[in-house]
């Protein structure tokens, strides 16, 4: 009994000792390395931090709900650029003109529409097709992606305004908006996951979705209320991030659907479904942009970033799989 | 038999594991031309011992002889090398390759340059399908034999090495009764050529009909071996539980209710028609056939899992349209189905968290699940069935197979159905829990639950039913009183003519 709960602490808690030994890593590597003399563990590094993960820690968060789901998909990215289109666009749209500032309201609404519009689609095919998340949202990369490109060629989109830059730039206790969009989020989502009845038929439906179905849940409906959920997401996270850049490249969000993915697992969610968190996964995302930052800090190219991500994720997978074999063994006896 | 050289002995193995002593001084041995049942509950150390023989454990005291030398078997392909072959009761074949490519498989012939000896491949499995006599060749495809044949390519791949020993892990578990003649020619074949075979089995019929010696494990420890002439059932249990198992013949008298469920006419493309029955509060109906016979089939069209194309169904005399798993559970029918791990289980899921898992939508606190509740639920159905897990909090697959089907029953009267059927209760189950679910089936007929058992044991079926219906091939043929039914009317009855039930 002892020994399981050392190794579900050990399995659960893994990323935030990751986290620490990288905090360790970098604040004493720093003092030898790093040209700047401020220290690594800074107050504002850390929320600078913390604001410069949300764009993907966002999607990440719905990402988890969808794997857990035992699904997955990659168009978050073209989702997440085609958003921030429709919400930059639209405030020059010629209706909107009389609103004001009164149109930043309305144009976030509209790219959460857009969001939520296209998980439908990807959630609504994958249910009544049947064919595999995978392919379904393969697909749906390329088409959004191309919808991105057919709005405005290989020009970016732009619209600053100061009002909506104000806004994305406020801050409480120095947490800025996009930092506390994420935090909001994982809090919510993990109420969602642990407490609610959609949670709860969410790890069902992963871990065995025959079962699921005996039991009379709604699995279709259900899978479908996930994509909306993580297309959503996907939009928030560009209303979070567009509000304060103001320009998106038709190019913007690529590769946001691998490093989603790599946070989620990190984090120790199971890429069958059926088992993982919401909390492991803000882990993931932290672990990960602590290790950008801290790459940069003690003056590593950042080249070497991905090659270091990479060889961590394998390095933690082989972790999680060595733990789990153990498992294995002990019950078979 | 008696002055050759065994063709496997095993001397006072010791396995530990941690806060465990699997294996505690088991020693036995098999003779060649022997079949050699090897018997004990699920966790009696059966597989672990397998797994000492097939070189994945190391044991920590004791030795293993084959033909009397001593034999060391770091790894499974050591253990090959030896002549100690497995036949496995879950099937490892490569689906989409050839008959010969599997049975070859890592060993392929092959000519210069690495190019497989195809030529060689097939005259080499086709001279061994020869001798199995079996209906397909080196070149069928795996994937499109029947699950019988597979496991003859399994076997085809022991005889591929002169096997000293032959272990056969619940070989018959889905096999169909024309298939399991079949297997049980093959082995006497291979005790022919003077093969030790060891025989891992559930079922007593066959233990009884096929072995020469029984050696029973209980808790990791041997009990004593006996010889199968001189022994009977209830010796053989009594050595694997430690008391004797009631198997007799249902004869308690029924208060019969209302009728709970009637079904007229009712019928699914080939796979079963003209299906008419009832089912009254307070009653066991027992359902008995062949696997293929179509009694699962019709408990999955209840179940709304399939569409009839034909035919009636009433709940307590009111014409019902079940559509989907959903509407049958709102109308009162529950299902607890064939495979509890594929179908009944979330298996990482915690004991409270599966019980309730039909109704959790109903068990709200605002937003939010009421666990309390779901906690008391759990609670209640853990007394009434007398579920044994640590707590509630208890990941069920980590569970025994008995504690896993009780959990099943529970989540199902939870939901307090009107009819309830269970497919093949006691699958897979040990011994000493197989008793404890019969006796729970006859309890909820007393508390006037309608019950319908579907179960391809007969034993099981005369235990527990007040009514029988014999299914052969998509129909229901006859319909017996527990006081009237035999054993050998009811085998003609699932028996159709030929007794072939393809």
């Amino acid at each position: 009994m002892h020994k399981d709960r050392l190794k579900n602490t050990l399995k659960h808690g893994a990323i935030w000792g990751f986290i620490v030994l990288e905090l360790i890593f970098f604040s004493v590597a720093g003092e030898f390395l790093s040209l700047s003399d401020r220290a690594f563990m800074d107050v504002d590094n850390m929320l600078l931090l913390l604001k410069q993960s949300a764009p993907i820690g966002i999607i990440a968060v719905g990402m988890t709900v969808i794997m857990i789901n035992g699904n997955i998909d990659l168009s978050v990215g073209a989702i997440f650029a085609l958003a921030a289109i429709v919400m930059l666009d639209s405030m020059t749209w010629p209706v909107f003109a009389g609103l004001g500032d009164g149109v930043i309201p309305v144009s976030w609404l509209l790219a959460l529409l857009t969001g939520c519009a296209l998980g439908l689609i990807n959630g609504f095919v994958v249910w009544k097709t049947g064919v595999d998340a995978f392919i379904v949202t393969l697909g749906a990369m390329l088409g959004y992606r191309g919808l991105v490109f057919m709005y405005n060629g290989e020009q970016p989109t732009y619209h600053l305004n100061w009002t909506m830059v104000d806004f994305a730039e406020a801050d409480i206790l120095g947490l800025e908006s996009p930092a506390i969009v994420f935090l909001a989020t994982v809090l919510v989502v993990w109420l969602v996951m642990t407490r609610t009845v959609h949670g709860r038929n969410a790890y069902a439906i992963g871990d065995n979705r025959d079962a699921a179905v005996n039991a009379g849940i709604r699995v279709g409906p259900h899978i479908v209320m996930n994509f909306v959920l993580i297309g959503f997401l996907a939009a928030l996270s560009a209303v979070a991030f567009y509000s304060a850049s103001g320009s998106v490249n038709p190019n913007d969000g690529m590769l946001f659907e691998l490093w989603a993915i790599t946070a989620v697992v990190l984090g120790g969610t199971k890429l069958t479904g059926g088992r993982g968190s919401v909390i492991g996964t803000l882990g993931g995302v932290i672990a990960i942009q602590i290790l950008r930052k801290g790459l940069g800090h003690i003056g590593a190219d950042s080249e070497t970033v991905n090659l270091v991500i990479g060889t961590i994720l394998i390095l933690v997978l082989l972790l999680d799989r060595q733990l789990n074999r153990k498992g294995a063994e002990e019950l078979k006896v | 038999m008696t002055d050759q050289t065994p063709a496997l002995r095993l001397e006072g193995i010791v396995k530990t594991f941690p806060g465990v002593r699997a294996l505690d001084g088991v020693s036995f041995t098999v003779m060649p031309g022997e079949v050699h049942a090897l018997m004990g509950e699920n966790g009696a150390g059966k597989s672990t011992l397998m797994k000492v023989l097939g070189g994945i454990y190391q044991p920590d005291e004791g030795s293993i002889l084959i033909a009397e030398r001593e034999t060391v078997m770091a790894n499974p392909l050591e253990a090959k090398a030896n002549g100690v072959m497995f036949i496995h009761q879950e099937l490892s074949l490569a689906e989409e390759l050839s008959v010969a490519e599997n049975i070859y498989l890592g060993e392929l012939p092959t000519k210069s340059f690495g190019r497989v000896d195809w030529e060689t491949l097939y005259s080499r499995t086709d001279a061994i399908l020869e001798k199995l006599k079996v209906g397909f060749n080196a070149r069928t495809i795996v994937g499109d034999l029947s699950i019988a044949n597979q496991q003859m390519v399994e076997i085809a791949r022991a005889l591929t090495v002169d096997a000293k020993a032959v272990i056969f892990d619940e070989p018959t578990a889905s096999l169909t009764d024309s298939e399991k003649v079949v297997l049980f020619d093959v082995i006497t074949d291979l005790k022919a050529q003077g093969v030790g075979i060891i025989y891992i089995s559930h079922r007593m019929e066959e233990i009884f009909k096929m072995t020469d010696r029984i050696s029973v494990l209980r808790d990791g420890e041997y009990r004593g071996t006996l010889n199968t002439r001189d022994t009977n059932e209830d010796e053989v249990t009594q050595l694997m539980i430690g008391r004797s198992l009631d198997l007799s013949r249902n004869t308690a008298p029924v208060k019969l209710g209302p009728v709970a469920l009637r079904v007229e006419g009712l019928a699914c493309g080939h796979l079963f028609e003209d299906v008419s029955f009832e089912v009254h509060e307070g009653e066991v109906l027992g359902f008995y056939g062949l696997v293929g016979a179509g009694r699962t089939e019709i408990a999955e069209t209840l179940f709304g899992l399939r569409t009839p194309t034909s035919g009636r169904i009433f709940l307590k005399g009111e014409e019902v349209a079940i559509k989907s798993p959903i509407d049958a559970i709102a109308k009162g029918i529950s299902l607890v189905p064939e495979s509890r791990k594929e179908q009944g289980l979330v298996l990482g899921m915690n004991c409270r968290d599966n019980i309730t898992l039909p109704q959790v939508s109903d068990l709200r606190a605002g937003p939010f699940v009421a666990e309390g509740a779901e906690i008391s639920i759990y609670d209640q159905y853990r007394d009434r069935l007398e579920i044994k897990a640590p707590s509630w909090k208890s990941i069920v697959g980590n569970l025994s197979g008995g504690n896993q089907q009780k959990i099943v029953i529970g989540k199902w009267l939870s939901m307090r159905p009107e009819v309830l059927i269970v497919d093949e209760p006691t699958r897979g189950i040990d011994v000493g829990s197989k008793s404890e679910i019969h006796n729970l089936l006859r309890d909820l007929a007393h508390q006037g639950y309608a019950v319908i058992v579907i179960s391809s044991e007969m034993p099981e079926v005369l235990h527990v039913s007040d009514r029988i219906l014999a299914m052969y091939s998509g129909r229901i043929m006859r319909e017996f009183s527990a006081a009237e039914v035999t054993e050998d009317n009811l085998i003609q009855a699932i028996s159709g003519i030929t007794g072939d039930a393809a």
